[in-house]
């Protein structure tokens, strides 16, 4: 007794591009945002090699300072190769970074590739220990403050939480050292590892920057958690659940937790990149030997390899994040996970 | 009024209150219902009717003892079998709910999860109460799917909601709701959102479903010809409180109360077409049109406005005839084809267009609560056309805009207020005072009546039809309703997935012998009499078994 | 409007952004003590002449944090209004324009979006000279980013009601539907993103100074002065903190004024937002 009339517009009528589209959604949708990050990459990359490059100031006469001879600034740019066309450096740079070779730092004659590969480690350590803190702390806090929804302990934790993203990431670290280093003497400061070191020793050195970065991002991420959670639940499809007598137990966890599965999961994505970047500051107040110090240190120096290839670097970390969140964020959505 | 027998529902008394928070002022409590009483015996259908805001829905929801958005029960009782559900605590609710009482709701689309398959949806309440094991359940869906006309009943199960049409979704809901053997089902609008042909499948469906299980039904509308075809019993709300209620017959065909009779004679006039005339105002050439993506829209369409006339363009949702409005006003740009006003071609682009052209065609909007700036007086939204077009400031503009809103009759007091402070009906006024200021000569109307209710909207025809008479306008009349149709047009144009499908005279073409969409059309459209359904049945059961 | 309507934690926050306002502008008057005067001893600690006590170098902590005041204030509002201005004008002209224009103005944004702030500011600011006004400019410039993803998404919320449609078809040029037709509708989300913008600013500036990039010595700066007396903690003297908790308390407050504007942000279809 179907409507005949009730059909969509023929295949034919549409045009090519569509029909691949709509055949394989998913995958195709996955692939675009590879090629589009991918792409952002090098945009990036031209960025941050030639934007330096357009900006005024001379690096040689700036590098040498006092003793800027006319000889000494030519002997500087050709000792550093910054007298060949831009788009050669730029290619063999970028070939080199590819390979793992960022050249050698203007103010140790170092290998820059080998203090950023002991580093980057560092670093991935104390952001991923933070992560697998603060996330389940977030998610958790998130669903408490729903469940509490305008009550108690909701309105406290919304407080708390307003508190601690107006905190400045420095600030609290300063306040842990003073209280926990200092004066209890329970942590250690400065948090200084090295190659070696045994796996509890270094948690335990790394014990008040983990707090700081937890802190720092576990307010965001709940906020954001508690705001995806809302408004899943207040959604059409809940109150069939209650219509259909279904207990509040299997309303959310049939119904609400698969659907807000996709929001939270970009949350915690966006979080992530945005704890690639508490990195840093985090790192100068604990005197930790990461990737952020590093960076830090070369601005200040103008170290300029140094500074080009960990902005490559953090931008590269960060802009994967953000394709893993809205990549998961597709899968995690059921109209494109099963198409008509 | 029927005997007030003890039969399965029994609502005495009901009142529903809310608090409303208007902005700038102190939150106070309205009365959504006021102390309705009617019975429901096993089996029996009762209708429930009235515009938007009589609460009809909310009672519904009180049969399953619920209050969406902060509406609270305050008084009454609602005995299901002689139980007061009422009074019942939450957990003695939680098993009522979805096994002794189930309800359908509106949107089907939005009230199923996206995340889970439908059959899986359709069973779940009636494991979960315990009522049938998981292979009776599934059984008992595959029975409903076939009883209601899904299309592959085995495998439909299997879909997910994003998958399936909104006629199958709505069918959908329906077994869920029949599912586990309920006493009573509370059908919320469930044709509503539909398109004219695909709403008579899923009311005979219902209607079907219902006489085959013996379930007793609440049915809610605001469409009286629709209920008039599946209820036993009708009641009339207004503001909460009864009207009327009585059984079907009685409230068709003898209705005591002024309000009734008024909704009962809804758009029975019929307006006696004009001549046509030799040279057009509007004249549509083999217009073509598609969107940047390639999609074509429109196909070669041709059809003519004679001025002073009325132009109806029937069609469904997809039938291309919005497109086609755009296309007139320059929105969208034919990419074949020509369009003439006035003898002159027509600037094919909006943005070429001079402040002349733009002026002498006006379009009127839907929704009238979009189509106006929120924070912009009425003052100011009329008094626009009027400095934008004529230069008219000041008192000499204020003057005008009152002069307008005494055609639109509306008082003067309006100038001042925002739209937020008017009802439907007023604002959709107030577009068309905004329409009327640029002093056009066509204006195309956009289902300006679709949003709003029979008697309202039945006022705004009647403005339209008056204005016309008095200042020579034109209009393109664009609905999807053969009642306004029948009602108001001079010529008719019937579309079908962008073409056009019949154009003519009123009485030509709707008038036999028709093409197969036409007849599917017209025969769609519910008739505000009993047994027009199965009449309607009956003629598709002879036709499929004659071929 | 009542003045009643607005909840204590806005009354706090406004009350907290006021006095920034104040020492900021009557800094010189209101400070006890000189912004570069060293009045004692290193880290002396605090009595009834010295609030604060001194810092790394003997001066009062006090004096420094209120004309501190004016410097973060001044910076991090030039920086908001300007990324402001940018953000809105592009991202409304993105909205109504839309085609070639849209497509073009947001891709670009995003591939500025795609690298973290600091990081950004770190790999510019190591080759630009050190100014004022180099600074403001590039805050304002990252962070118009955010700014424009946000007014594009609000305007473009607005730009499909049918009225701008309207008076599209009216013949209403760009500029009338966006100033006249758009933006009266957009006014409040963008109030409160203003403030959210405002209390990054701060915070951004502050992590600057902090890293010696931001505001140079000897002029005070509020994350400047945490950077100076950071070598304090280790000896127990918290002279750090009170910089620090002074741009977190502007912060809170500027944030607990934005909580109250996003909750007041009624929808266009309802209200008028304000009387």
């Amino acid at each position: 007794m179907s409507n005949p009339i009730e059909t969509k517009p023929a295949e034919a009528e549409r045009p090519p591009g569509l029909r691949w589209k709509a055949r394989f959604p998913l995958l195709s949708l996955i692939v675009e945002r590879l090629l589009l990050s991918i792409l952002l990459l090098f945009a990036v990359s031209v960025l941050i090699f030639g934007g330096v490059e357009a900006l005024p100031g001379d690096f040689a006469t700036t590098y040498l300072g006092q003793s800027a001879t006319p000889q000494a600034v030519a002997n500087i740019r050709s000792e550093l190769g910054l007298d060949r066309p831009l788009v050669t450096r730029y290619v063999s740079w970028l070939g080199g970074a590819l390979q793992g070779d960022f050249g050698t730092s203007w103010a140790s004659r170092n290998s820059v590739s080998e203090q950023v590969g002991r580093r980057l480690g560092n670093s991935l350590f104390l952001a991923g220990f933070a992560a697998l803190i603060a996330v389940p702390l977030a998610v958790g806090l998130g669903m408490l403050s729903v469940h509490f929804r305008n009550r108690m302990p909701d309105k406290i934790i919304n407080v708390l939480s307003l508190a601690a993203i107006s905190l400045p990431e420095f600030f609290i670290g300063y306040l842990l050292i003073l209280y926990f280093a200092v004066n209890f003497g329970i942590a250690t400061f400065p948090a200084t590892v090295y190659e070696g070191m045994g796996f509890l020793e270094r948690l335990q050195t790394i014990a008040l920057p983990t707090a700081t970065l937890v802190l720092v991002v576990l307010a965001h991420m709940m906020r954001m958690t508690r705001a995806a959670i809302l408004s899943v639940m207040s959604s059409a499809y809940m109150e069939t659940a209650e219509l259909k007598g279904l207990s509040a137990a299997r309303s959310i966890v049939k119904h609400a937790a698969p659907n807000a599965l996709a929001p939270i999961i970009n949350v915690v994505a966006l979080n992530l990149a945005y704890l690639v970047v508490g990195v840093v500051v985090v790192e100068v107040v604990f005197v930790y030997p990461g990737m952020g110090q590093y960076m830090v240190d070369a601005v200040t120096v103008r170290d300029m390899p140094v500074v080009q290839a960990c902005g490559l670097i953090f931008a590269a970390v960060y802009i994967l994040l953000n394709m893993l969140a809205d990549i998961l964020a597709i899968v995690a959505n059921p109209r494109l996970r099963h198409p008509r | 009024m029927p005997e007030l027998s003890t039969g399965l529902l029994s609502v005495r008394n009901l009142k529903i209150e809310a608090t409303s928070y208007p902005p700038g002022e102190p939150p106070k409590r309205i009365t959504i219902v006021d102390g309705v009483s009617f019975d429901l015996a096993k089996g029996k259908v009762l209708g429930l009717i009235g515009e938007s805001g009589a609460g009809k829905s909310t009672i519904g929801l009180a049969a399953l003892a619920y209050g969406r958005g902060g509406a609270e029960i305050t008084g009454g009782e609602v005995k299901l079998n002689g139980t007061d559900i009422l009074a019942l605590g939450k957990g003695g609710i939680r098993k009522v709910r979805g096994a002794r009482v189930c309800y359908v709701a509106q949107s089907a689309a939005a009230a199923f999860n996206p995340a889970h398959k439908l059959g899986d949806q359709v069973i779940e309440a009636s494991i979960k109460h315990g009522l049938m094991s998981r292979d009776e359940a599934r059984k008992r869906a595959l029975y409903l799917f076939q009883v209601l006309g899904l299309p592959n009943p085995e495998a439909f199960g299997d879909r997910f909601p994003h998958q399936v049409s909104g006629g199958q979704l709505q069918r959908a809901m329906t077994a869920m709701a029949l599912c586990p053997n309920p006493e009573l089902i509370v059908f919320d609008e469930p044709t509503t959102a539909l398109d004219v042909t695909t709403q008579i499948d899923v009311l005979a469906a219902i209607k079907h479903a219902i006489e085959e299980t013996r379930t007793a039904a609440l049915y809610i509308t605001h469409d009286l010809a629709v209920v008039a075809q599946i209820s036993d019993d009708i009641m009339v709300l207004r503001y909460g409180k009864t009207v009327e209620y009585g059984p079907v017959q009685q409230i068709i065909e003898a209705p005591r109360q002024d309000y009734t009779r008024a909704l009962v004679n809804v758009r029975q006039a019929i307006r006696h077409e004009a001549a046509d005339q030799s040279r057009p105002l509007l004249s549509v050439d083999n217009v073509s049109a598609q969107y940047s993506n390639g999609f074509k829209v429109l196909h070669d369409v041709s059809l003519h406005l004679c001025r002073g006339q009325t132009l109806a363009i029937v069609g469904e949702s997809g039938s291309g005839k919005s497109t086609l409005a755009r296309v007139i006003t320059g929105l969208l740009p034919p990419s074949d084809g020509r369009i003439s006003f006035d003898g002159k071609p027509l600037t094919p682009s909006l943005k070429r267009r001079s402040r002349d052209e733009l002026r002498r065609i006006q379009l009127i909007y839907q929704m009238a609560d979009t189509a106006m700036n929120p924070r912009q007086t009425v003052r100011d939204i009329i008094g626009r056309p009027l400095t934008f077009y004529d230069g008219l400031r000041g008192a000499a503009k204020t003057a005008k805009v009152k002069e307008l809103l005494e055609q639109i009759e509306m008082g003067t007091g309006f100038i001042d207020r925002y739209p937020a402070e008017l009802s439907g009906g007023q604002k959709q006024r107030v577009a068309i005072a905004r329409a009327l200021a640029a002093r056009p000569e066509l204006i195309l109307c956009d289902e300006p009546t679709s949003a709003l209710d029979p008697l309202v909207a039945e006022g705004i025809l009647k403005l339209l039809a008056r204005l016309q008479e008095d200042q020579q306008l034109s209009y393109v009349f664009i609905t999807h309703d053969i009642a306004i149709v029948r009602a108001i047009a001079d010529s008719v144009a019937v579309m079908h997935r962008g073409r056009l499908v019949r154009f003519g005279p009123k009485s030509q073409a709707l008038s036999p012998p028709f093409d197969d969409y036409t007849d599917l059309l017209l025969k769609s459209v519910p008739e505000m009499k009993l047994g027009w359904l199965e009449q309607v049945l009956a003629t598709r059961r002879m036709e499929s078994a004659g071929n | 409007m009542r003045l009643r309507e607005i909840p204590i934690t806005a009354w706090v926050g406004i009350f907290g952004i006021l006095l920034a306002i104040f020492c900021a502008l009557f800094a010189p008057w209101v400070a006890p003590y000189g912004e570069t005067e060293v009045v004692g001893g290193v880290w002396q600690e605090a009595d009834a002449q010295f609030f604060f006590g001194l810092d790394n170098l003997g001066r009062d902590i006090l004096s420094r944090l209120i004309f501190g005041a004016r410097t973060t204030l001044f910076v991090a509002f030039a920086a908001t209004l300007v990324s402001f201005s940018l953000g809105i004008v592009l991202s409304f002209i993105a909205a109504v324009s839309g085609g070639l224009i849209d497509t073009v103005f947001s891709r670009f944004n995003d591939l500025m979006m795609s690298i973290p702030t600091l990081i950004f500011a770190l790999v510019v600011l190591a080759v630009l000279p050190q100014h004022i006004l180099i600074l403001i400019l590039v805050m304002a410039v990252l962070d118009s980013t955010r700014v424009y993803r946000l007014g594009r998404a609000v305007a473009l919320d607005v730009a499909v009601m049918e009225f701008v449609e309207a008076a599209r078809l009216r013949g209403e040029g760009t500029a009338w539907i966006i100033f006249r037709e758009i933006l009266p509708n957009t006014l409040s989300p963008l109030l409160a993103e203003f403030g959210l913008r405002f209390a990054f600013a701060i915070l951004f500036l502050s992590t600057l100074s902090f890293l010696g990039l931001g505001i140079q010595p000897p002029t005070a700066d509020w994350g400047g002065m945490v950077k100076d007396n950071k070598d304090g903690i280790i000896f127990g003297i918290a002279a750090a903190l009170v910089p620090g908790s002074a741009i977190a308390a502007l912060c809170i407050c500027v944030n607990l004024v934005v909580d109250w504007l996003l909750k007041r942000t009624s929808s266009l279809k309802g209200g008028r937002g304000d009387a």
